[in-house]
């Protein structure tokens, strides 16, 4: 049954140094409390995986928190650069960042494939491109019964999956709905997974095209509101463009990103009780 | 935002990037279904929906089939791709039951560099482990360009980005020639159209390279030559591009303005 434990309470209890740690959310629900919250506790040596590494990957990135990044779309989205990402793989700073780049349809299949218990996944996709010859977990495989030539890619099972989702209840049963992503699947692939979450309710009302993800397949929930932005939380509130803007202009620099560190994450007691 | 043509072009009510948005818009048909890339294909890809294809299906990887939004979204996955759609969809699905099959008619993507044949790079500029520039990455696009029925990209051309042969290859196009995608297995007729800001480019028959077929208003051959990083051939039936109508620039305008 997932335990219902503050942020900074399931961040460390779940997120080691060393992990490889998924923070899913496709532009919607992007768990950035979570992510800001391994930044305040230091974590280091982190494998990050995430199919869009987008802002919240870039704050982890610059604050020294990854030394691996497993990703297919690395961009401010609407936006443009991340520059914290690029001075990692340009420069090195503020330390070399090892990257193994797929698909959006590999990373997907591979959260499949970890959610699934299997070893690998299947797709019709690389080909032809230039991803196999730099990335290590693309394979070729023959179809037993066709013969036919496909994709294979590794299972993702990181140590622990984080998402974001609108609410729980009070037994840790947890509702998404909306884009959802890939986030069961990262949920379901990982070893332990934290859920924050809009807020706790005594009752999950049932939604048109909900996920449910039931407690016992959790191991922890946080109630923190507001804890997607500048993400969205369909039901809640809107996605903060014009944050996403302004991080243009505080990760171009690193004394900009460094100043917003200290201000607005070091500078913050822990979020929540 | 690019400017308006200058000299005798200077009358003209549009800028270069309106008419590329609008002839980009043209090629779609009504009832098709197309994948969405963002940026300048979303910004087709809805006009058209607007216009004269309203039976469009706008498939989004973030997880939408049918979206109808009333304004250009502002990312992949905003708000109301999901709000408008026939159905939301997980990411895995959007890919394994919707792409992969073949059941989308035309996949519509940007690109950072372009080659002669229609391979797309928006992975790095320079080498790989030394990056000159690091890019984005592929996202959705590799099987986008392998397993839709064809392929239009819409590009703003100069040396920069329409260069013999792309740094990395990201999506293939045609590979190095006519019958590259037959070898690999692939399903799809790959990149059937190019659509920039001067013009339209089409692969040649019998060699997949990318031939200009068409000139928007107000362009010469001369300066598609001097913005292609390769040896330019036009088409022997090259034509000229119509000018955006009223109803044209006036639907692309109200989306744009809604958007901001």
């Amino acid at each position: 049954m997932a335990e219902i434990v503050s942020l900074a309470e399931g961040v460390r209890r779940l997120v080691h140094d060393g992990d490889t740690v998924a923070l899913e959310g496709f532009t919607h629900l992007i768990p950035h409390a979570a992510g800001q919250e391994i930044i305040r506790q230091r974590r280091r040596e982190l494998t990050l995986v995430r199919m869009t590494p987008d802002i919240v990957y870039d704050q982890l990135i610059g604050a020294g928190c990854a030394r691996k990044l497993v990703f297919s779309w690395g961009g401010n989205p609407g936006v443009g650069s991340l520059h914290r990402f690029r001075d990692a793989v340009q420069h090195g700073w503020p330390a070399p960042l090892e990257i193994e780049e797929h698909s959006h349809a590999g990373m997907a299949n591979r959260y499949v494939a970890g959610a699934s218990g299997l070893p690998f996944a299947v797709l019709r996709g690389y080909s032809g491109t230039d991803l196999p010859e730099h990335t290590a977990t693309i394979k070729q495989i023959t179809c037993p019964f066709t013969g036919e030539r496909l994709a294979a890619v590794p299972a993702l099972n990181p140590d622990v999956g984080i998402i974001h989702a609108q609410r729980a209840d009070r037994a840790g049963n947890v509702q998404i709905w909306g884009l959802v992503g890939v986030q069961k699947e990262a949920v379901l692939a990982a070893r332990r997974s934290l859920v924050t979450v809009e807020e706790v309710v005594d009752e999950l009302e049932p939604v048109p095209g909900g996920v449910v993800l039931p407690s016992w397949a959790v191991t922890c929930v946080a109630e923190v509101p507001g804890g997607a932005h500048p993400s969205y939380a369909q039901g809640y509130y809107d996605r903060d463009n014009d944050y996403y803007e302004y991080w243009d202009s505080i990760g171009r620099n690193r004394d900009s990103f460094e100043a917003w560190l200290r201000e607005k994450v070091f500078g913050v007691e822990e979020v929540a009780t | 935002m690019s400017a308006v043509h200058a000299g005798t072009e200077a009358e003209r009510a549009y800028t270069s990037d309106e008419m590329m948005s609008i002839a980009a818009a043209r090629a779609l048909r009504d009832d098709q279904r197309c994948f969405v890339g963002i940026g300048l294909p979303s910004t087709a890809a809805n006009l058209a929906r607007r216009s004269h294809a309203p039976n469009l299906v706008l498939i989004y990887e973030s997880g939408t089939l049918g979206s109808k939004p009333g304004r250009l979204p502002a990312s992949i996955g905003d708000g109301i791709l999901a709000e408008t759609a026939d159905a939301v969809i997980s990411v895995p699905e959007v890919f394994n039951y919707w792409l992969q099959p073949g059941r989308i008619d035309v996949g519509f993507l940007g690109a950072a560099q372009l080659d002669r044949f229609g391979n797309i790079n928006t992975t790095v500029i320079g080498d790989y482990a030394q990056p000159k520039v690091r890019l984005p990455g592929a996202g959705g696009a590799p099987e986008i360009a392998a397993s839709c029925r064809e392929v239009f990209v819409v590009v703003r051309q100069s040396r920069r980005s329409f260069v013999d042969r792309v740094d990395f290859v990201t999506s293939f196009g045609h590979g190095r020639g006519r019958g590259d995608r037959e070898r690999l297995g692939l399903r799809g007729a790959g990149p059937t159209l190019v659509i920039t800001d001067l013009g339209v480019f089409r692969p040649d028959p019998e060699t997949a390279e990318l031939v200009l077929t068409r000139l928007h208003p107000g362009v010469e051959v001369e300066q598609v030559r001097e913005a292609t990083g390769w040896e330019l051939v036009t088409s022997p039936d090259l034509s000229r591009t119509a000018e955006p109508t009223p109803e044209e620039l006036a639907a692309l305008r109200a989306l744009k303005a809604a958007s901001e």
